[in-house]
């Protein structure tokens, strides 16, 4: 969905932490506060209360979401959209599965070569950002960084002229666009991937790469041995990442793709988009479509996080 | 700065100018001889990824800008220079001008609701909560779908049906005896029905900020803390003086965040509600000026009116931090 969010700086190496990676909280026990500074039982109450109204809210949509696409399709209703199905269907899936299922195919097609290249070349950057100076590094890096966030918009008519000029888009292409747009994910993620890996070389011992140099090792030879093995973490971080926004990404398809190679965002929004579509199968459509990156943010989800929080900066 | 970082800046010149002494186990093999700057076998590693940004980011930014000084129109492209008339004619267009007034609202109410609820979110999380890991992933999931479906399930919360066909959420405020707050979200007939799409976006990011501000709680040196609670401070005096002022970076590296992603969002509002004047934004009519339309001397121009504004958000940010790094 958002690719341009993290950022910036190292963050500091911190030590081995559970794996569910937001530090753990401070050990301080309320018992050990003067009495007066304790928080009262009517205070921890309304905490609850309102965590949970949010998580409640948060929740709001998917509820919908499976209350609906559960449904048999003649209960679907917008007006009853909060009540509970009186018998559970499938019909709403197996309706909208068709129209989506080139789509889910063409997205993986696309995500997972467009993360693990990006991911692989972000490894390779990072390394040699983080650990050489050459002439010049210290402007390539802020320029890099920025690539993050420059808005799609204000590269995508140079990018959709040189790919119909290279025959890259849409029809004109035996793939239908898809290989153009695998390229294109791989290129723009670039500088995020460089970003994750850079920021996870940054606190690799330099005795590492001196002894590496020492047994006669060249800079290709310490980051086929030694870096890219001892970054296995930040893989996990870079590959999901881009695997989620390639497969949550809207507007690259669009330009690029003929009707059969739609990615599945877009196969979704012209099914789902149109009020003519049956609303049960818009919801079974969405929730099919989220499927995949929702399940690697259950299971991986303290990788997700640590995607995430690449953006924090240092802390002082 | 941290050790390491030191290292790094002295570490070519410490190894070519220290000899192997004698004495040390020798290596297993002689070091490789340098042929060449010891960085040039990184620089050749790296060259590939950096000619690929070179050429399509900046590059292609470039001549973004290039074709908004021409006026091509149609789908063969024309490079006749027409200078700043572009610009000046986008300064006229009445929707361009409501584009931009629907920017400005989205992005303030969307902003300022997102760090304010994340705030909220992470204070109330911080001090430890039972299921606390439920909660926050319960609070991040939406950071996960996609903004096309986001906006599909939003679209059917943020009915304006009435009456007989009343939906959504407001159907819910009336179930719950809160009829009156009923609300044609982005479909009224106000400059603030764009204000609506921060719900389906606050919903999306909110838990993204909250989690930048509980790695920044967290961080706070609990030794710090501790000292403070020593001295006879309360837990609100602590927040104040102890946990505030560390959060400022935080702070500021979400908002910018924000901002830059209010700037540039563009599939939610696509997908909420496609052609609805009242929350087009200048990322969609970009688009559909251009792709749609054939204008792409005008798309060209919105881009690089785009751009210019990430890049003063988003410029100081990376100097900044950049900044702090090096400190």
């Amino acid at each position: 969905m958002v690719r341009a969010t993290a950022a910036v700086v190292p963050r500091q190496p911190t030590p081995p932490q559970r794996p569910g990676n937001l530090p753990t909280p401070p050990p301080s026990n309320p018992g050990d506060l003067p009495r007066w500074q304790r928080p009262g039982p009517l205070r921890t109450t309304m905490r609850y209360l309102i965590l949970w109204a949010l998580a409640a809210f948060f929740l709001m949509p998917v509820y919908v979401l499976i209350v609906t696409s559960f449904k048999n399709p003649a209960d679907v209703s917008v007006t009853r959209i909060w009540e509970l199905p009186t018998s559970l269907s499938f019909d709403n899936f197996g309706a909208v599965l068709p129209k989506l299922s080139s789509g889910f195919r063409n997205s993986l097609a696309l995500s997972i070569p467009a993360s693990l290249i990006s991911a692989l070349l972000g490894c390779a950057n990072g390394f040699v950002l983080s650990k050489f100076r050459f002439p010049l590094s210290n402007v390539v890096f802020p320029l890099i960084l920025f690539g993050i966030f420059v808005p799609y918009q204000a590269v995508i008519i140079p990018v959709s002229q040189t790919m119909t000029a290279v025959g890259l888009r849409g029809s004109g292409d035996a793939t239908g666009g898809l290989l153009g747009l695998m390229l294109i994910h791989i290129i723009y993620g670039l500088p995020i991937t460089t970003l994750i890996f850079r920021n996870h070389f940054v606190s690799m011992p330099d005795a590492l790469l001196e002894s590496a140099r020492l047994d006669g090792a060249g800079v290709l030879r310490t980051w086929v041995d030694l870096a890219v093995p001892l970054s296995k973490p930040a893989f996990a971080v870079a590959v999901i990442w881009q695997f989620t926004s390639s497969w949550n990404d809207f507007m690259f398809g669009a330009m690029m793709t003929s009707r059969d190679s739609w990615p599945v965002t877009i196969a979704l929004n012209n099914v789902a988009g149109g009020q003519s579509v049956p609303f049960g199968q818009a919801m079974a459509g969405a929730l099919l479509v989220s499927l995949p990156t929702l399940a690697i943010y259950v299971l991986l989800g303290r990788f997700f996080m640590r995607g995430l929080l690449a953006g924090t900066l240092q802390e002082h | 700065m941290t050790v390491d970082q030191q290292d790094s800046a002295s570490h070519v010149a410490r190894h070519s100018s220290e000899p192997a002494r004698p004495g040390f186990a020798p290596p297993r093999r002689k070091p490789r001889k340098q042929r060449g700057p010891r960085w040039l076998p990184g620089l050749v590693l790296v060259s590939p990824s950096l000619i690929l940004i070179g050429v399509f980011v900046y590059g292609f930014l470039g001549w973004n800008v290039r074709v908004s000084f021409t006026n091509w129109r149609g789908l063969s492209p024309k490079y006749h220079f027409v200078g700043f008339d572009n610009y000046a004619a986008l300064l006229r267009d009445e929707r361009f001008r409501a584009d931009v007034r629907n920017l400005i609202v989205f992005t303030v109410v969307f902003v300022a609701g997102a760090m304010l609820l994340g705030f909220f979110m992470a204070m109330l999380l911080d001090r430890g909560v039972r299921g606390e890991g439920f909660l926050r992933g319960v609070y991040l999931f939406p950071m996960a779908i996609s903004f096309i479906a986001t906006a599909i399930v939003w679209r059917w919360l943020l009915d304006n049906g009435e009456g007989q066909d009343t939906a959504g959420i407001n159907k819910l405020l009336a179930d719950v005896g809160l009829g009156f707050l009923r609300s044609d979200w982005h479909k009224s007939d106000s400059i603030w029905a764009i204000s609506a799409v921060a719900l389906p976006a606050g919903w999306a990011l909110s838990g993204y900020v909250m989690a930048l501000f509980l790695a920044g709680m967290r961080g706070v040196n609990e030794t710090l803390r501790e000292s403070a609670r020593m001295d006879g401070a309360s837990e609100t005096q602590i927040f104040w003086h102890v946990v505030r002022p560390a959060l400022r970076p935080v702070t500021f590296s979400a908002l910018l965040i924000m901002v830059h992603i209010s700037l540039k969002t563009f599939d939610l509002l696509y997908a909420l509600d496609q052609g609805n004047l009242r929350i087009d934004t200048p990322s969609l009519y970009m688009w559909f000026t251009t792709f749609d339309g054939g204008f792409y001397d005008r798309g060209a121009t919105i881009a690089t009116v785009l751009l210019l504004g990430v890049a003063f958000v988003v410029g100081p940010y990376v100097w900044y931090s950049l900044r702090t790094e090096r400190r």
